[in-house]
């Protein structure tokens, strides 16, 4: 039975790799979807472009102009008296905000009423402008303080003292709140199950569609030995996408890892078998490699959008929040954040593996036994 | 150019289709699934954060001060801990995102007109949740500040000093912030990208690995009506796709649709064209079908998704990568969607970017010609 299981497997790796193409494809995607990654895919918003109109012109206005042009939140783009202009800047999403000032701000101010200012964000992108608004909201209330402070000083003839909470916020496990801590690690989940899926259903259906699968069948290759033999070499190929991809993200962005790598690889393994005996379950219903392929993409895409990949479980919906149970990369995506960032064990992280391991001999069970009915 | 043996061409490719029916409803079922899961349940949107407090000055100033923050919808106040182990333990188990410590000299340090230290500690692992729950927290903190001057100053001196500055933000295009308004119209232009290049990229490898294309090959059809016949199914597949998405963008979601149906429809054919002759430059490459998949997945849908700007703004990214974005024909439909849906703009504002999209599709679509040609030859 081994000998049967090896002759299979090196025919298996020899057609995958055959084409040299197919090597530096198999290399080459998880490295370049890392670099994408890193670079890409951040929220964080800094530098908002920012529109001044200032009709006040005073010493107090330009000071607040200052506030926000001084922080490295906001970088004026252009001061101008023409509100179609700045407009048009908004619309074409040169400027993310406009702050105008109008005539008579220092004069209120001074007599000891609220001084509008008015800031107008560009709604479109609707994450830009949470930030800018949060920003926003934040140099004022400095500003106001500091109105209210000198304001009591000249009527009161001296400093009053007020009291005043100090916020020292620390961000655990990602102090400088870097996410590409938060995605990188994300990454490796990612590419294995999209290779364990997409490559594993496209091979077996190959040989139904080139018409191999029936001289399989009349040799003495049994059926769980062609399961075997078909997907150990995507599983392999998986585990060395796992190592391509922790060395970019630790050598090239320097992204801590402070858990322990065998139990990253242990998870790693529990995942395959969940995402192959999917694979496996794709290619028994598909006729032709076009259908496993987009049959892997329907399956694909709401399991990397309902896993917290990008999207926080949190704010879905309860029913979502639900269905995202039986999703084996989401408990994939907290053993690997866990074990990257917060350096967590097994102590903390059992349930997701006994998720993990749950999904997946489920999954392998039934595909097996369909496997084995499509075959005799 | 013969329009017969384009026709054929086209006629052909069109039974290719109608004989796999579920291939056909995957290419209409995964965007309409897709356009589902972004609008009803994706959100970038915060709120209900679960916070714990650590309370060590159990006095009337701190529990005002926590009251500011289960007042909010943003916050949702988890219970209170007594120790740091416990704290500790609530954030690492994610059952809190953020815990509060209040010292215990804060009622002391607060009334004697001094600043009391309180940590806010957020859970970073998720850094765009933790940057706007931070935000929050510091908003939260400055209101409270500025109503304790405001009281303070009163109590020792007698005067009102009143609000120095009234800010009134506006959001213009999007006023509630619904990220679902941000999102819908993006992930419109990549569900259009993704579905092109997986309609088209296995078309031309399939025909190379089962052999047909030597048959073709023996027929008289040029490489242009080659490549436009297969095109054109596969754009009437993209446009069903389209007129079905935009309804249930503007039906289904409200999300305002304030600019010219005809000039989103215009951008959305060539952009459809565009990543369709992009998939079939892939096929023609490969001439296998795995080795397309994986290109296709590298070229369209990974660009289409991280680079097109859709969720993840361009500005923010490195020089580089914003330099690449410039030849991801996605970025320019994403723009193009969203001036269209949100800004009610015109091409007096996206002419730019309805032009580099045409010259996209017009280099892909000569480029999958001129490598048909080679091959034939």
């Amino acid at each position: 039975m081994w000998e049967r299981i090896l002759t299979l497997l090196r025919k298996e790796f020899r057609s995958v790799l055959r084409d040299p193409r197919m090597r530096m494809v198999i290399v080459g995607i998880p490295i370049i979807q890392t670099l994408i990654f890193g670079y890409a895919v951040t929220l964080d918003v800094r530098h908002v472009p920012l529109v001044i109109i200032d009709r006040d012109r005073t010493v107090a206005s330009r000071a607040l102009i200052q506030r926000f042009i001084g922080s490295a939140y906001f970088d004026a783009i252009a001061q101008t008296d023409d509100e179609d202009y700045a407009r048009s800047l908004v619309d074409s999403a040169t400027a993310a905000a406009i702050l105008q000032i109008n005539a008579g701000f220092e004069h209120r101010q001074h007599g000891g009423s609220a001084a509008p200012v008015q800031l107008i964000v560009d709604g479109a992108d609707s994450n830009t402008a949470r930030y800018v608004v949060n920003y926003a909201s934040t140099i004022a209330a400095t500003a106001d303080n500091a109105i209210v402070f000198e304001r009591t000083l000249r009527l009161a003839g001296r400093a009053v003292p007020f009291g005043s909470v100090d916020l020292q916020p620390r961000a655990w496990f990602n102090a400088d709140l870097e996410s590409r801590n938060f995605y990188v690690p994300g990454i490796i989940a990612m590419m294995v199950m999209l290779i364990s899926l997409m490559l594993t259903s496209m091979a077996i259906v190959r040989e139904k569609e080139v018409g191999t699968i029936e001289q399989i069948m009349v040799t003495p290759i049994r059926p769980l030995e062609f399961i075997l033999g078909k997907s150990a070499p995507f599983a392999v190929i998986g585990f060395i996408d796992v190592g391509l991809i922790t060395a970019v993200a630790l050598f090239w962005f320097d992204i801590p890892f402070r858990g322990n790598f065998a139990l990253l690889l242990f998870g790693v393994a529990l995942f395959l078998l969940g995402t192959l005996g999917i694979g496996l379950f794709i290619s028994t219903v598909s006729r032709t490699q076009q259908q496993a392929m987009m049959t892997t993409f329907f399956f694909f895409f709401p399991a990397m959008l309902f896993s917290g990949f990008i999207f926080p479980i949190a704010n879905m919906p309860v029913f979502f929040q639900w269905l995202s149970l039986v999703n084996p990369l989401r408990y994939m995506l907290v053993v690997i954040r866990g074990v990257f960032l917060k350096g967590v064990g097994l102590d903390v992280l059992w349930p997701q593996f006994t998720a993990l391991l749950t999904i997946g001999v489920v999954v392998m069970a039934v595909a097996v036994s369909r496997f084995r009915k499509t075959l005799s | 150019m013969n329009l017969r043996r384009l026709w054929a061409v086209a006629r052909k490719e069109g039974l290719h289709i109608r004989r796999d029916p579920r291939s056909l409803g995957l290419a209409i079922g995964i965007p309409m699934l897709m356009l589902l899961a972004f609008g009803y349940a994706l959100t970038l949107d915060v709120d209900r954060v679960p916070f714990v407090v650590w309370d060590q000055s159990s006095t009337t100033q701190s529990r005002d001060f926590v009251a500011r923050y289960t007042a909010t919808p943003y916050f949702n106040f988890r219970g209170a801990v007594t120790n740091y182990t416990a704290l500790e333990r609530a954030i690492d188990a994610r059952e809190a995102m953020l815990g509060l410590i209040i010292p215990s000299g804060f009622a002391r340090s607060v009334d004697a007109g001094k600043p009391a230290a309180v940590q806010a500690i957020v859970d970073g692992s998720d850094s765009n949740t933790a940057g706007i729950v931070l935000g929050y927290a510091q908003a939260i903190t400055l209101d409270f500040n500025r109503q304790l001057a405001l009281e303070q100053i009163q109590r020792r001196t007698g005067l009102s000093p009143g609000a120095g500055l009234d800010l009134r933000t506006r959001v213009w295009f999007n006023p509630d912030l619904a990220s679902r308004n941000f999102i819908v119209p993006g992930i419109l232009a990549v569900i259009m990208g993704l579905i092109s290049a997986l309609l088209t990229s296995l078309t031309v490898a399939r025909e190379w690995e089962s052999g047909t294309m030597e048959q073709l090959i023996s027929t008289p059809v040029q490489p242009t009506e080659l490549i436009l016949g297969k095109l054109i199914p596969y754009l009437a597949i993209g446009l069903v796709d389209l007129v079905l998405a935009v309804l249930m963008a503007v039906y289904l979601f409200d999300v305002p649709l304030r600019g010219s149906v005809p000039l989103l429809f215009g951008a959305g054919t060539l952009f459809i064209v565009a990543t369709l002759a992009q998939g079939i430059l892939i096929s023609a490459l490969a001439r296998q079908q795995l080795l397309a998949s994986q290109l296709a997945m590298v070229a369209t849908f990974l660009p289409a998704f991280l680079l097109s700007g859709f969720a993840f703004a361009i500005a923010n990214m490195p020089v580089i990568v914003r330099g690449i974005t410039y030849v991801v024909p996605a970025r320019y439909f994403v723009a193009l969607v969203k001036g269209i849906f949100l800004r009610g703009v015109g091409l007096d504002v996206l002419w730019a970017d309805a032009l580099f999209l045409a010259v996209f599709a017009s280099i892909m679509l000569v480029a999958a010609i001129a490598r048909t040609r080679k091959h034939l030859s």
